[in-house]
């Protein structure tokens, strides 16, 4: 059991740390996301030297400038006469931590150009930073539908367990019904019928509480297992012989039981409805321009010409993969956890 | 007894000689023979000279949906037929001027009423049959056939009345127009002449339409085209072979075309072009995005790229002045008001930087645009209109004109507001399909930030947006393109014309809401009867003017034409107008092209 618990532990502390990250977007960032830099689109990423051409060692890291080539639109080569400093903790681009807290400070950053670690993207944007604040938004999208999902499911899947008979059928042949919509297309109607000026965060609100709507029907039918075989238990049954009501029975003895169920059906859902947000904002469905999402930054390589030649646009794709991992270890670790929950501890 | 032996056989050899004579004679005229005295005029070009033989690959976009020119309106069909057929007087896509086709002169009348048309004799269509005034005549019946409605019928209306062809005798025919019409002799390129040997029973049955579709077998086909129809693979290609009987020769008079074969495979993405040109499969590509292009000529092997130029195609940002919406909503009552200040849309106009959406959207192979002739035009540009570089000081100063002001709003940005304190804020949307003109949007809407206007960017589907600027006139702003598929400024007509369709800001009008339009309506009229190029050119020139003091499209920028094409090609010479590269296809040979190497 012990081991169990260190290794649930250790991926919450790596989760926790990634999102720590993501939420300080504003300051782990140097640059404002929808900044452009109309001079240097599709700018590779830029290399961090600690030693000169010279051969002489820098102790603070720089960057050297990027020019665009001769006759080229999107080649650019290093210029290896000028030198970027980086320096850390810079006062940058204004933000806000959480919406809430101003700040202006930032990691690192520099005085005079640009330092872009991933590259920029058609418009000049620093892709590095667009990731990160990217990241808050496609997070966030997943972890509010995995909480509406789990909501619903609970209340429909516990009601329907518990009280059995009409409601039961009811509610079961309707999740079966939300199980077969095809959720993308249902997704492309409503967004037709959306009034034209919607905001990014409305839009966003919007795609978040449909895909969350949408999928209660799965965790539903876990907890409706649960609560049917929960509400013949013994303990139960006397709470039901004492006068206890439905309410209290719910509350106090059935949904406690579900709570692995839960912890493990988060730990799945919430990758799957940041790829659900992932592939709408991919096709234009979803975080409208300029906010960033992983989504819309990966859309540009829809076309050939940037998916042969910008590599780096693939990053996004990278960057979500830590954050899988450790949800999806999360959720098998807590799955392997003695089963606690079952003998109703 | 031996001289009534020899008259018996010379009686024998006249009489045979006189059969032989007689056969020999039938069977000369068994075959369709021009009448004697006649020789072949062909139309000699003077391209450089090439050699028979090879075949010329090339994608569509799209399967052809038929090969009947009187019911063909998509692109692919339009390219296919194109090759296939040929007209009486034919615009050479590089000079952008009228030549004489099938016709070996076209004269106009004094009073501008009258077209009289000289056929050239001895052609013959692609199965042999000679070509006369009848198959003219029976072309343009077909054409002006209400029944048929076919698209060309709505070209030959001129001053409201429909053209009269007369025949004057086998080789000379007159049309009559009602008024005087100012595009000329440009009317007839696109009127392919149709056979009407072929095609005269189908059409006395009313079965025309049905005619000529993609399955016809090559026996049942005739054209006047450099080829003919030889193979059609459904979903995969068209196959088309030389025409024998085409009426064009080279310099040293060897007929035309040079190639034996085109082929046009289907391939419906323009990614999966790219990728069948680059690995050699195809030979020539058109229509490519200025991102593909830096791909292709980045790796440039045994083929070229040529940036042909400005093209012809307008992409512009226009706002609602529609007057339906004052009653849908009284926020985009309040928009609009904004939005029907001239002031509003010049300030926007100098806001935009148009540099960067050329370098941006086409990698700088495009033009910026402050009206809607192109560069590519070579001779409608009114060059007194100055194009104003771009100004935020100078769109802030019309801006404060028109009654704006600027408040402090969140964090440190200003934001505009209007004479009632409303933040200005709109939508603009375009079609998600566009990646360029999504780019365009997005661009606009970070320069309008600058000016505190929050502009947010609405991408939907083309026939939404269509249907948006068209029939609801719920919008707010829209960002579009369009194609001029001449250099002639009447094909746009329907855009200029406050009664057209594609007058996008108000379409359709009963009557012109403003006095500018008004003014555009009397010009584009004036233009349309007006006799000499001159004259044409002053009415259009004010139009132009008038644009450009109101803004109620403002003009972005034109993508320039890009093109490949394998080195082995000869001849090969792009032009701006379509078809960029098969314009000249009877001139286009393979060097080095050899019967024991074969394709």
């Amino acid at each position: 059991m012990k081991r169990s618990l260190h290794k649930t532990a250790v991926w919450l502390i790596f989760l926790a740390f990634l999102h720590v990250i993501v939420l300080a977007a504003g300051f782990v960032a140097p640059y404002d996301p929808v900044q452009q830099d109309r001079d240097r689109p599709y700018a590779p990423p830029m290399a961090i030297h600690c030693v000169d051409r010279g051969g002489k060692i820098h102790l603070r890291p720089f960057a050297y400038v990027q020019r665009v080539k001769e006759g080229f639109f999107d080649q650019y080569e290093e210029d290896r006469a000028t030198q970027i400093p980086l320096k850390f903790f810079v006062k940058g681009a204004p933000y806000r931590l959480l919406g809430i807290i101003p700040g202006k400070l930032h990691l690192f950053g520099t005085e005079s150009g640009s330092i872009n670690l991933f590259g920029t993207d058609g418009y000049g944007r620093d892709l590095f930073s667009r990731i990160l604040h990217g990241a808050q938004v496609s997070l966030f999208a997943g972890l509010l539908a995995a909480s509406i999902s789990l909501f619903l499911g609970v209340l429909m899947g516990g009601a329907s367990g518990y009280f059995g008979g009409w409601t039961d059928s009811i509610v079961m042949r309707f999740a079966e019904l939300c199980l077969v919509l095809p959720w993308l297309y249902l997704l492309f109607g409503v967004r037709a019928f959306l009034p034209l000026l919607v905001s990014p965060m409305q839009a966003f609100l919007i795609v978040v509480i449909m895909i969350g709507a949408l999928g209660w029907a799965r965790p539903a039918r876990l907890v409706r297992g649960v609560a049917l075989s929960a509400k013949e238990r013994d303990f139960v049954r006397a709470a039901r012989g004492f006068g206890a009501s439905h309410f209290y029975i719910l509350r106090r003895h059935i949904l406690p039981q579900t709570r692995s169920i839960i912890l493990t059906q988060a730990a799945i859902l919430i990758p799957q409805y940041i790829l659900a947000e992932v592939t709408l904002s991919f096709l234009g469905l979803g975080i409208p321009e300029p906010a960033p999402s992983w989504g819309n930054l990966l859309s540009s390589l829809q076309q050939y010409s940037v998916l042969s030649s910008y590599w780096w646009m693939y990053l996004p794709a990278l960057a979500m993969v830590p954050f899988f991992f450790g949800y999806l270890a999360l959720s098998s670790s807590l799955q392997e956890e003695p089963r606690a929950a079952k003998i109703g501890l | 007894m031996t001289w009534k032996y020899l008259q018996a056989i010379r009686s024998a050899a006249r009489l045979t000689a006189t059969l032989f004579l007689c056969f020999l004679s039938f069977s000369l005229s068994a075959f369709p023979q021009n009448s004697p005295g006649t020789k072949a005029e062909f139309l000699v070009t003077h391209d450089a000279i090439g050699q028979r033989g090879g075949r010329l690959v090339l994608s569509l976009r799209d399967e052809p949906k038929t090969l009947n020119p009187i019911i063909a309106s998509d692109g692919p069909s339009g390219e296919v037929i194109r090759v296939m057929q040929a007209d009486l007087i034919h615009i050479n896509r590089s000079s952008q001027l009228t030549e004489p086709a099938l016709a070996k002169s076209c004269k106009v009348s004094k009073d501008g009423l009258e077209y009289s048309i000289e056929l050239r004799r001895g052609l013959q269509f692609s199965d042999g049959h000679p070509l006369d005034a009848d198959d003219v005549l029976f072309t343009f019946r077909v054409y002006l056939d209400e029944a048929i409605h076919a698209p060309q019928r709505d070209l030959l209306i001129v001053g409201g009345k429909p053209i009269e062809v007369r025949k004057v005798d086998e080789y000379h025919l007159v049309f009559r127009l009602a008024k005087p019409y100012g595009v000329g002799d440009r009317l007839f390129d696109g009127l392919v002449i149709l056979p009407r040997h072929i095609l005269e029973k189908p059409y006395s049955e009313g079965k025309l339409p049905q005619f000529w579709s993609l399955s016809t077998s090559p026996g049942e086909w005739a054209g006047l085209g450099p080829f003919r129809l030889k193979q059609y693979v459904a979903g995969e290609r068209i196959v088309l072979e030389r025409n024998p009987y085409y009426w064009k020769t080279d310099a040293k008079g060897m007929r035309l075309p040079y190639l034996d074969e085109i082929v046009f495979l289907f391939v419906a993405s323009a990614d999966a072009q790219v990728l069948r040109f680059q690995s050699g499969e195809t030979d020539v590509i058109t229509r490519l995005s200025a991102e593909n292009f830096s791909v292709l000529s980045r790796q440039a092997r045994g083929y070229a790229m040529t940036d042909a130029g400005a093209g012809f195609e307008y992409n512009f940002l226009f706002f609602n002045l529609n007057e339906t919406s004052a009653k849908t909503s009284p926020d985009a009552a309040r928009r609009q008001t904004w939005f029907r200040d001239v002031r509003f849309r010049q300030a926007i106009s100098t806001a935009i930087d148009r540099q960067a959406i050329v370098r941006l959207v086409y990698q700088g192979r495009g033009a910026a645009l402050w009206g809607p002739v192109t560069p590519g035009n070579k001779r409608w540009a009114n060059t007194e209109i100055k194009h104003l570089p771009r100004s935020l000081d100078r769109a802030r100063e019309l801006l404060r004109q028109a009654g704006f002001s600027w408040k402090n709003g969140a964090g440190s940005e200003q934001i505009l507001v209007d004479q009632n304190g409303n933040p200005v804020e709109f939508s603009i949307m375009t079609n998600s399909s566009n990646a360029n003109r999504t780019k365009m949007v997005t661009l606009i809407s970070d320069d309008l930030k600058q000016l505190g206007i929050k502009a947010q960017v609405v991408l939907l589907e083309f026939r939404s947006v269509l249907d948006r600027v068209t029939q609801t006139k719920e919008y707010d702003a829209c960002v579009l393109g369009l194609g001029s598929p001449d250099a002639d400024p009447n094909v746009d007509i329907n855009v200029w014309l406050s009664s057209g369709a594609s007058h996008f800001w108000n379409p359709s009008q009963t009557h012109p809401a403003t006095a500018w339009e008004a003014e555009i309506d009397k010009l584009m009229e004036q233009q349309l009867v007006a006799k000499s190029f001159e004259e044409r050119k002053k009415s259009y020139d004010r139009v132009q003017q008038i644009l450009d003091e109101n803004q109620p499209y403002i003009f972005l920028a034109a993508p320039d034409i890009l093109v490949g094409a394998k080195n082995s090609i000869g001849n090969f010479q792009p032009a701006v107008l379509e078809p960029y590269a098969l314009w000249n296809v009877e001139s286009l040979f393979l060097r080095n092209y050899s019967e024991a190497a074969g394709r």
